[in-house]
């Protein structure tokens, strides 16, 4: 029954490859991404309940026991974001049948759309180290192509310089992995986390996990950031979008992973690096975001501010701070699939992504305007909204716990960000219109299904914290108390 | 003997840094391949080179090599392989779109 486990890696990969064969059939396709997407949300709804029931699913593959085989495992943490994964996929996608080009489309745009999900779900539940290395590597070539895709100067430039960078990370990856082995003698997560413990995180484990952390740090834009707005404004909307809210999270997952389960002997050390780049992270963020006037540019910088935001939460490692930056980052990736794909829109209303070319859209598009409206305030951190039960969490554990200078960095940071998507709405929807009545009523209108949809999630998240907490709970006591997981992932043995 | 690998994969990373902060694009997709290289070098080193017969049961030995690296190894290869064909190959579609292969005049933001 553990099996379950792994449908929602599967499930994307089956459709994605039986979607080669019909490349010319648009619609046939576009039925088979809807379909194979709501099982995807289907699987990993039961996988959650079933988790929140009956503890940890451990899935021994081929059925060789765990530090021998490669275990997938599913525990509230993986089980969260993969739901979370595969229900901004789905959006996403809503987003690009209406938003791409039909070159696009006849060109395996959806193909590679379910290949990067298969990685990005394969990277969540694993319970091996060199296999997160290889589903990283499944996720991160989707998105090399999916950035390359259309053969636009913009994006062959900026995808050069991204391939490069992840290429380079990745190979510093299998490095660590390699110093890693030879120290442990052991690839599975659990087994890691057994033998630094018992051996002790002396000071060459210690090297090994920052090399781990500046890996992580280049994936997920935790300060060494330099490439990601670039190669983020290059993308087509809807893709993104879909970057934007899974590609970084993955890089924040495995930090949380191994600095949770595997390198928590030396907090002073470890955890205090994580700190300060979270806080120059947020800083550099903050002022790029407000320093900008292309729609582009302001939400590529909002992506690296969450991100220093989370890993403040994560730097923190007590119990509440963790579930702080567990529901944060849940909210984040609705909340900038949500703002990319609307800023998508507007962007293709206008045909241009510059700030002070245009105004008055409020008059003929007030849906999507409330709609950006609301994502806006999401982001900031607005009661009612979804961002702010993480945002108080993170920074009432900031103050308990004596890092007085990295929440004031947090509330400061909230209130650019709040001023710097604010300011997209003033310059796009307020003000004299530009537009004549008729002009291009029908662009933009593929944004309001998934936008709408993603909003009522951000409501209902922010309206039901009680009852997501008590999911985000379980899921920080795994972190808290990295036992539990060994002992779910050995249990078979004894 | 592992000392000599680990400092040849050094010399290995030393050149590939080098040309990865080279402005051609193809020296840098060549400082790309040295570093795959190095990588797995050291992969192959860092547990032990030579440690027993090969990992062939056949070969009937009292102790083997350990096979785990070689695994892990022979995946990064085929990786880092599909990696640099579509490097390559979109290195080709800038040349012929953009016209250059200098690092310099792929930045594209003027005002910076």
């Amino acid at each position: 029954m553990s099996n379950v486990l792994i449908l929602p890696i599967i499930i994307p990969l089956l459709t994605g490859m039986l979607m080669i064969f019909f490349r010319r059939h648009v619609r046939m396709q576009q039925w088979l991404i809807v379909i194979s997407l709501l099982l995807t949300i289907g699987v990993s709804t039961f996988i959650i309940h079933r988790i929140f029931r009956q503890g940890i699913i451990v899935l021994d593959v081929g059925g060789w026991h765990a530090p021998y085989g490669i275990s997938l495992v599913g525990d509230m943490l993986s089980a969260l974001l993969v739901l979370i994964a595969s229900i901004i996929c789905l959006m996403c996608s809503l987003f690009a049948f209406g938003s791409t080009s039909n070159d696009h489309k006849v060109h395996f745009v959806y193909s590679y759309i379910l290949l990067l999900l298969c990685g990005v779900n394969g990277s969540f539940l694993t319970g091996d180290i060199f296999n997160l290395f290889v589903f990283f590597e499944v996720m991160l070539i989707s998105s090399y192509v999916l950035l390359a895709l259309g053969g636009k100067k913009i994006q062959l430039r900026e995808s050069i310089k991204y391939v490069i960078i992840n290429v380079i990370s990745s190979t510093l990856f299998v490095i660590a992995i390699a110093y890693l082995y030879s120290i442990t003698g052991t690839l599975n997560m659990a087994h890691l986390s057994e033998r630094v413990a018992t051996i002790g995180q002396d000071g060459l484990l210690t090297t090994v996990s920052l090399l781990f952390l500046s890996v992580f740090a280049l994936k997920s834009g935790l300060f060494l950031f330099f490439w990601l707005p670039g190669s983020y404004s290059a993308a087509p909307p809807a893709i993104a979008a879909l970057f934007a809210a899974l590609l970084t999270k993955v890089g924040i997952y495995a930090i949380i992973r191994t600095f949770t389960l595997i390198f928590y002997h030396q907090p002073e050390i470890t955890h205090t690096i994580i700190l300060c780049m979270a806080a120059i992270t947020m800083i550099l963020g903050a002022l790029g975001a407000v320093s900008y006037w292309e729609i582009r540019k302001i939400l590529a910088y909002n992506v690296i501010v969450a991100v220093g935001f989370i890993l403040f939460g994560v730097g923190m490692r007590t119990f509440e701070s963790l579930t702080g930056a567990l529901f944060y980052l849940i909210h984040d990736m609705l909340a900038k699939a949500l703002i990319f794909i609307l800023g998508g829109a507007i962007i293709s209303i206008f045909g241009s992504d510059k700030l002070r070319n245009f105004s008055g859209l409020l008059l003929f598009r007030p849906s999507l305007g409330w709609l950006y409206f609301i994502a806006a305030l999401a982001l900031a951190g607005v009661p009612p909204l979804s961002g702010f039960v993480g945002k108080v969490i993170i920074l009432k554990g900031g103050i308990t716990e004596g890092h007085l200078i990295m929440s004031v960095i947090g509330i400061v940071t909230s209130l650019l960000v709040l001023y710097s998507v604010i300011k997209i709405f003033i310059h796009s929807f307020w003000g004299e219109t530009l537009l004549s009545e008729g002009d291009q009523k029908a662009t933009g209108t593929s944004a309001l299904l998934p936008g709408s949809i993603l909003v009522t999630f951000i409501i209902a998240m922010g309206l039901g914290a009680e009852w997501v907490l008590t999911y985000v709970e379980q899921a920080a006591e795994v972190m808290t108390n990295p036992s539990i997981y060994i002992d779910a992932v050995f249990k078979q043995i004894d | 003997m592992e000392t000599f690998i680990t400092i040849i994969a050094g010399i290995l990373f030393t050149v590939g840094t080098y040309l990865i902060l080279n402005k051609n694009l193809l020296r840098i997709i060549l400082g790309i391949t040295l570093f795959s290289h190095a990588t797995h070098l050291l992969l192959m080193a860092i547990n032990g080179l030579k440690k027993g017969a090969a990992p062939l049961l056949g070969e009937n030995a009292a102790s083997y090599t350990d096979p785990v690296p070689q695994a892990l190894i022979l995946t990064s290869i085929v990786i880092s392989f599909a990696l640099t064909a579509f490097l390559l190959v979109l290195g080709y579609r800038t040349y012929v779109e953009l016209g250059t292969d200098n690092m310099k005049q792929l930045r594209g933001n003027t005002h910076e």
